[in-house]
């Protein structure tokens, strides 16, 4: 039996404005514990929110781009609960009245396209953070009322790669508005995924879990995984999955329920009497849909248009913002019409080189200008493909310029025959099989020499040149 | 200079320091006297066993260093600010409210005394108070009102110069009508709210409560005006206030509603009212009966609207930051008892109301529906404003009762603010001024209403009147 997983996904945003949502107060990350704080971030009696334009701005910048209706009348709302992170034990968010609804996203999975439906984009307060000792729990209030934005989807995902997808394409629509600083690690971007499973060709849905504690967008893959494995399991041996919250385990690669006791949910929401309601008027919409720079959506289409490159590698190059800047001023500056050689060098080892050093391409501190020098260097035959790779992560090292490692590292590729004359030689007397083999007529043994010859000159020869002397000498011998 | 200068108003006070006949010293010294010797009778005074000096003496501004009396609900910088509840034990605010702000650089002196009050402004009566009742001056078995009255006593009793006070559903003009002084709720909006304790954000407006009109004209044109800190302090200019006192009240077009003359009404407070209505009259206004159709709903909307939004703002007393904490087990344990040690009896009735208002089922049909319904008791007050400048009831349907008469009856004691709620709920300024008293020597109030933002008229009408009569010269005799 075939099960099909039905998923939405809860997304939480910090946005990175200056100041919190309705204080004065900081919202750098990582200043020691309650050093960012004011009477009212830490709801003392007396204290009055007033809402942050910025904050407001964001949000709507985040709705547009996320293709929502942005609501002309929305106001704010008291969640109510007891916390001890939430120091007036109600958060300021947005009920029934959000600032956004409708809108949608377009992700890719493998070569696929696929719109996935944006419930509703509102804006909130988050909460301090918990940090438990030995026998006392400490509250840090530091990220209490830092905006937040809460991005609902529809349950239109499918599979936890569909899930990838989307949170990838989130994070890229944020980072391009450079709203968000988007860090699972730091808490800046948190996800809860609603997962239920039905019997393929199912109209109803199943019944629905919700998971949380993902750390990571590969955690949130892997819980899903685990979750869809779990849930129709259930399903196939007759039980009845239980709706419930678990917590993903990523130690232990498991979903779990929540051990503390659940109650019914009643956050008595009600309109927030300290904020009156507002308005957002058409122009001011515009105003800041006008500030909206382009969207990776966009940049995909132009990078195909205007540099002929596939709807895959431009995908990859324009995820980060940071990247398609960098990958863009290669491309236009690259001289030939055809753009596969550099765009083959920015996915390929520049993307690989940035990952492994954890940073965008931009961080690898190699111009545009310097990259495309090495690139003719390979072109014009001056190094092999091979030596360059090895210069490459020497200039990312060391800031150095190409030619300068070339020269010191004496990587530059030997045409001149002559000198390779008694490298052919020795690969000849050495390899006496393969010799043998060529003369009855085996292609590939010629391959294998030239192979032999080009480690002989520790990657320097000129492969083309090589093959020449090579076939020379071995008519000669 | 032998001067009893505890006796003598706000304008009367700065006449003297301006003309050298006093000196800030001699009141603030005659002040503290006259607390030493009245308040252990009155109690308008809690935590009078602390040292707590007057603070911030500053003889510069207008205002000359005069000691204005602030009730407990509104934050003090380094000052003990309580609400008279248990659950606030110790806590020190570490900011001004915006009124006290304005106060200090207005010349103001804070007393470090704060005034009684019903705890977090739950009650009209002030017998709900953690530190027990205050008296009313004029009769120490009765009570002052409430929640201000602790405000109230020391104005009546010459406790204090001038005294701040907060009026939810009347609050401010209930103990002032029962201490025999003047007491004004302002527009909402008008003064910033930034720093009182909240018990209902909507309905929740700091205001003057003084021994005549001219001192809360004074004392509203310093605590009023637009803040930033708090978003439903509106952007309106503040006029001066000196201005409206020009006693010419002709041709003012003041409405009565019919509403208010019903059961429950003491026989000695409506003929106070008709008595003060052709006062008015010989003043040269004009007087007619309206109608306000929707009166008969306010008392149970305002229970509904104020004890929902107090369930949520007193969410916060849960022993974590400040205040009372008692020690427990766990988390849940410690919000349990913090909560149900902290809390008084009438607290925890209203922060239970207004949870229940709020829960999912009953929203709709309470919460919901009271809103729709306080929108048409606006509605009513539109509609006469658009003929009247005025309307006049009174203040509260009887004089101050018996301490300990109502308690145990909560109902009772709600209908007492039958006549102040509307203004909350519209959102409208009025003002109570003494307009006579009862065969118990009890002081009544007139309460004047009038268009939002229109504290101008109020004052003019009050003080024409309050000229025309002598019932703000009388002084109770402890
Ligand atoms: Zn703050």
């Amino acid at each position: 039996m075939d099960y099909q997983a039905v998923i939405g996904l809860e997304v939480h945003a910090h946005l990175k404005t200056r100041t919190k949502a309705f204080c004065g107060c900081p919202t750098e990350f990582g200043a020691p514990a309650n050093s960012q704080v004011c009477p009212v971030c830490l709801g003392f009696p007396g204290s009055l929110p007033v809402l942050n334009k910025a904050a407001l701005d964001f949000a709507v910048k985040v709705a547009l781009a996320l293709n929502c209706t942005v609501q002309e009348f929305t106001k704010l709302d008291r969640k109510n609960y007891f916390y001890p992170d939430l120091p007036k034990n109600y958060q300021i968010s947005q009920y029934d009245l959000p600032l956004s609804r409708n809108g949608f996203l377009d992700i890719f999975t493998g070569k696929t396209r696929k719109r996935i439906g944006i419930t509703r984009v509102h804006l909130e307060e988050d909460a301090g953070k918990l940090i438990h000792q030995e026998s006392v729990s400490l509250v840090d209030f530091n990220r209490s009322g830092i905006p937040l934005l809460e991005i609902v989807s529809e349950p239109d995902i499918n599979s936890p790669q569909e899930a990838y997808a989307y949170l990838t394409a989130l994070k890229s629509i944020l980072e391009y508005l450079e709203v968000s600083d988007c860090d699972m690690e730091k808490g800046s971007l948190r996800c809860d995924a609603n997962i239920s499973v039905r019997k393929a060709g199912e109209k109803t849905l199943g019944t629905k879990a919700e998971l949380k504690n993902m750390n990571s967008f590969k955690a949130v893959r892997d819980a899903l995984d685990y979750e869809i494995l779990r849930q129709s399991e259930e399903v196939a041996s007759g039980n009845a999955v239980v709706q419930e919250t678990r917590l993903w385990d990523a130690g232990k690669q498991k979903t779990l329920p929540m051990r503390a006791k659940e109650e019914a949910k009643d956050y008595r929401y009600f309109p927030e009497p300290d904020l009156p309601p507002f308005i957002i008027r058409a122009e001011a919409i515009e105003e800041v849909r006008k500030g909206i720079p382009e969207m990776p959506r966009e940049k995909i289409s132009r990078f195909m248009s205007d540099f002929g490159i596939s709807e895959y590698d431009a995908t990859i190059l324009t995820s980060r913002k940071e990247d398609a800047l960098f990958a863009e001023e290669c491309i236009k500056e690259y001289p030939e019409k055809d753009k596969k050689t550099v765009t083959n060098w920015l996915i390929g080892p520049l993307l690989s080189e940035a990952n492994n050093r954890n940073c965008a391409l931009p961080g690898l501190r190699i111009t545009a200008k310097r990259l495309l020098g090495l690139i003719s260097l390979v072109e014009r035959q001056e190094i092999s493909g091979l030596s360059a790779k090895t210069v490459l992560t020497e200039m990312i090292d060391s800031g150095r310029e190409a030619g300068e490692i070339i020269k010191e590292k004496g990587l530059s590729q030997v045409s001149d025959s002559a000198s390779l004359e008694s490298v052919a030689d020795e690969v000849i007397r050495e390899n006496v099989k393969s010799v043998a083999d060529f003369k009855q007529g085996k292609e590939s043994a010629l391959m294998f020499l030239v192979g032999q010859a080009m480690k002989k000159s520790r990657g320097k020869a000129n492969p083309k040149v090589i093959q020449e002397v090579l076939k020379r000498r071995l008519a000669d011998a | 200079m032998n001067l009893n200068t505890s006796t003598l108003t706000a304008h009367e006070l700065i006449e003297k320091l301006d003309g050298r006949e006093i000196t800030l010293e001699e009141v603030l010294s005659g002040l503290r006297e006259r607390i030493n010797k009245i308040d252990p009778q009155v109690k308008a005074y809690v935590r009078r066993n602390e040292p707590q000096a007057a603070v911030n003496p500053a003889a510069a501004g207008p205002l000359k260093g005069i000691p204005v009396t602030v009730k407990d609900n509104i934050c003090t910088e380094g000052l003990n600010t309580e609400c008279c509840s248990h659950i606030l034990e110790g806590f020190r605010p570490p900011y001004d409210a915006t009124v006290i702000r304005k106060l200090k650089s207005a010349g103001a002196t804070i007393l470090g005394l704060k005034a009684n009050m019903d705890e977090f402004a739950f009650g009209s009566s002030t017998e709900n108070s953690y530190f027990g009742p205050t008296h009313n001056p004029w009769r120490l078995d009765c009570v002052p009102g409430g929640s201000s009255g602790g405000s109230a006593a020391a104005v009546a009793a010459d406790e204090a110069v001038f005294a701040l006070g907060s009026d939810t559903g009347g609050s401010i003009r209930q103990p002032a009508a029962f201490c025999g002084v003047v007491g004004m709720k302002p527009t909402y909006g008008r003064v910033s709210r930034y720093g009182l304790i909240a018990f209902a954000s909507s309905l929740d407006q700091i205001g003057p409560i003084t021994k005549d009109v001219e001192d809360c004209s004074l004392l509203l044109g310093v605590i009023s005006g637009h803040d930033p800190l708090d978003s439903t302090s509106v952007d309106a200019p503040v006029p001066d206030y000196g201005k409206s006192l020009d006693r010419d009240i002709k041709g003012l077009k003041i409405a009565i509603p019919k509403e208010y003359f019903v059961e429950g009404m003491e026989a000695q407070v409506k003929e106070a009212l008709e008595e003060a209505v052709s006062e008015l009259k010989k003043l040269g206004a004009t007087v007619k009966e309206i109608s306000l159709p929707h009166t008969k709903y306010a008392v149970p909307v305002y229970y509904i609207v104020a004890t929902a939004e107090a369930s949520s703002n007193l969410a916060r007393f849960d022993g974590v930051q400040y205040g009372l904490r008692i020690k427990s087990e766990n988390l849940i344990e410690m919000y349990k008892k913090t909560r149900g040690e902290g809390f008084g009896q009438e607290a925890k009735r209203r922060v239970i109301l207004g949870t229940f208002a709020l829960s999912h089922g009953y929203y709709e049909a309470y919460y919901l529906n009271a809103l729709k319904v306080r929108t048409l008791i606006k509605r009513d007050f539109d509609g006469a404003f658009k003929e009247f400048d005025c309307i006049v009831t009174p203040t509260s349907p009887s004089a101050a009762f018996k301490i300990g008469e109502k308690v145990e009856d909560p109902l009772k004691m709600y209908l007492s603010d039958i006549y102040t709620i509307s203004a909350n709920l519209a959102g409208i300024p009025a003002i109570s001024v003494p307009c006579g008293f009862t065969g118990d020597n009890l002081p009544v109030g007139l309460q004047i209403l009038a268009r939002p933002f229109d504290e101008g008229t109020l004052l003019k009408a009050a003080f024409a009147y309050e000229q025309a009569t002598v019932w703000h010269k009388m002084k109770p005799k402890v």
